[in-house]
């Protein structure tokens, strides 16, 4: 059975296409990541699913409820945890909770054990009775996770879950994630631009730019697609070098960024030799280096878009102050 | 689903009281300005000072204290509704707006929430007067004077909540105070009989709601008022549907 189905998803803020006719379907169960970079329509379509914004066109279903026309349905089957903090900091853990839980009708009983459970679940049991406010951010991203998930959903949306926090503490939710996923048997959708996060984390995985998805599948199958391996190479002059490699049979594909070249090929540790017989046959460039490596989540965007995803936040963010220039101007 | 939206009323109003009790500062914050007024121009004023259009014979004071509980309920009420802009500052908003429950039941929380603190602050302005030496008229009047403190406060909750919806962010604050909030309670009789304005600022006095709510207190406080209280309540109470009407449309419609 699908938890979420999407279809033709469409948003638009006047004129500005954020999701672009989208589909895609979650399967129960399952841990799906919307991957791409800031700005890519991620949060747009997260915030139509959890009913906070209507759509344009299309239409999605959240455990077979219509995102339009079901919204309590769809509101009490699903648990939030949202980009900024959401938390009211002037109360305990515990109230926060208790808050949360009575907003959604659960009786007395039932609130405290659930409470004990989540709590447990992400390691805040000896903090229930503090202050939100003293909390750290990953204490707070926990309470979060541990709120979200307080009225027995059957879907948890993540939106961003490790942003800004450190790569410890990253792991540790990943952890969280990974262990209430196998516990709960609970579908988590998340989005993320950090591409190991989806790699770690996702079974399914849907690269989003511009508001379109543009490639989904599993992390492996996606990695697979770029024909097995990534060799870079670091030469001078940049230009010469690509010529040559371009023409060669068993080079896939073939792209340039900052000065080092990529190739996709297959048995990556069999071309090296090939491709040290050619750098010697040429004189007018000089290789500094060679990286064989396995293709990362990075890769594959690189392959689909052309940009590494940093690239294309910086590009974005251009585009925003931009936009803000020009409202500031009116 | 109809349970589901009386305990968000009552969650609403729980974690008022809870956030109320712990932010003394807050208290003592929002009592003090109705605190020194009340103070400074009731001693100071006290003996001697009488301007046309105040009962004949009565001090300042008596005068004074219908005016300044009319304030602290227009204070602490507005700030009670605008507070909806701190929890879309803190994004708590978020975690309401995607409950399974009305957005009317979270409004109607908010307002009962609201009215409860405001009340407690008014009626902690009132010990105060009294302890000055403030005496009122006929102790059975100080249920009407609760009435219309109650209706002070829901009116102003429900403008606070319908102006904090439009706002994008708390930075438009001071600017609400200073060409909103002060503006009323200055024009509204408070401090002064409004006979001696001139008449197009008069005519700002009889648009402004406070003035009937100040009027009623006045009415059932000392005995002594300008227009006939029932007219005081019957348009507070017209204010009030249309403020909380006006709240609860424009709540609704925000996006987060």
């Amino acid at each position: 059975m699908s938890a979420i189905e999407v279809k033709n998803l469409t948003k638009d803020f006047n004129g500005l296409k954020a999701v672009d006719d989208i589909s895609f379907e979650v399967k129960a169960g399952e841990i799906f990541g919307l991957l791409g970079p800031n700005g890519a329509g991620k949060t747009t379509t997260i915030k139509m699913l959890a009913t906070l914004l209507s759509s344009t066109k299309g239409e999605a279903k959240v455990c077979g409820f219509d995102i339009l026309k079901q919204r309590d349905e769809v509101r009490n089957s699903i648990g939030i945890v949202f980009q900024e903090p959401a938390l009211d900091n002037r109360l305990t853990g515990q109230e926060n909770l208790d808050f949360h839980a009575r907003l959604y009708g659960l009786d007395k009983e039932t609130r405290e054990t659930r409470m004990r459970e989540v709590l447990n679940l992400v390691d805040l049991e000896d903090k229930a009775n503090v202050l939100v406010q003293n909390y750290s951010g990953g204490m707070q991203r926990r309470l979060e996770v541990a709120r979200g998930l307080m009225h027995y959903p059957k879907v948890l949306f993540l939106d961003e879950p490790t942003l800004g926090l450190d790569p410890q503490t990253r792991h540790h939710i990943w952890d969280y994630i990974l262990n209430l996923n196998q516990k709960e048997k609970i579908t988590i959708i998340l989005t993320t631009h950090y591409m190991e996060e989806a790699d770690y984390l996702c079974q399914k995985v849907a690269i989003i730019d511009f508001g379109k998805i543009i490639v989904q599948d599993t992390p492996k199958n996606l990695k697979d697609l770029l024909g097995g391996d990534v060799i870079s190479i670091e030469a001078t002059p940049a230009k010469e070098v690509f010529g040559v490699f371009e023409k060669v049979p068993w080079v896939k594909k073939i792209s340039q960024h900052d000065g080092i070249i990529n190739l996709n090929v297959k048995e990556g540790e069999k071309k090296i030799p090939l491709l040290m017989k050619i750098a010697q046959k040429e004189t007018d460039f000089e290789i500094k280096s060679v990286n064989l490596r396995k293709p990362t989540l990075e890769d594959v965007f690189l392959y689909f878009t052309g940009k590494t995803i940093r690239e294309r936040e910086a590009g974005q963010t251009e585009k925003n102050r931009m936009m803000m220039r020009r409202r500031f101007r009116r | 689903m109809k349970s589901k939206n009386f305990q968000a009323i009552y969650v609403m109003w729980l974690r008022e009281m809870k956030r109320f009790l712990r932010a003394k500062s807050r208290i003592i914050g929002t009592l003090a300005m109705p605190f020194f007024f009340l103070v400074s121009l009731g001693f100071g004023l006290r003996t001697g000072f009488n301007l046309p259009g105040m009962p004949q014979g009565a001090n300042y004071l008596d005068f004074l204290v219908p005016g300044i509980i009319g304030m602290t309920m227009l204070f602490t009420a507005t700030f009670a509704g605008l507070s909806v802009l701190w929890d879309k500052e803190f994004g708590f908003l978020k975690e309401m707006m995607v409950a399974p429950v009305r957005r009317s039941a979270i409004v109607f929380g908010r307002i009962i929430g609201g009215i409860t603190t405001s009340f407690i602050q008014g009626i902690l302005i009132l010990i105060i007067s009294f302890l000055m030496g403030f005496k009122v008229a006929n102790p059975l009047s100080i249920l009407l004077t609760f009435l219309f403190m109650f209706l002070i406060g829901v009116g102003f909750i429900g403008f606070g909540i319908a102006i904090a919806s439009k706002m994008q962010d708390v930075h438009g604050f001071s600017l609400i105070i200073q060409f909103i909030i002060f503006p009323t309670f200055l024009l509204s009789g408070a401090l002064f009989p409004v006979n001696s304005l001139p008449g197009w600022l008069k005519l700002v006095v009889y648009i402004n709601p406070l003035t009937y709510g100040i009027d009623g207190l006045r009415g059932s406080l000392i005995g002594f008022s300008q227009f006939p209280l029932l007219l005081d309540l019957f348009l507070l109470l017209i204010f009030d549907l249309a403020m909380v009407a006006l709240g609860a449309w424009l709540f609704s419609k925000t996006e987060v």
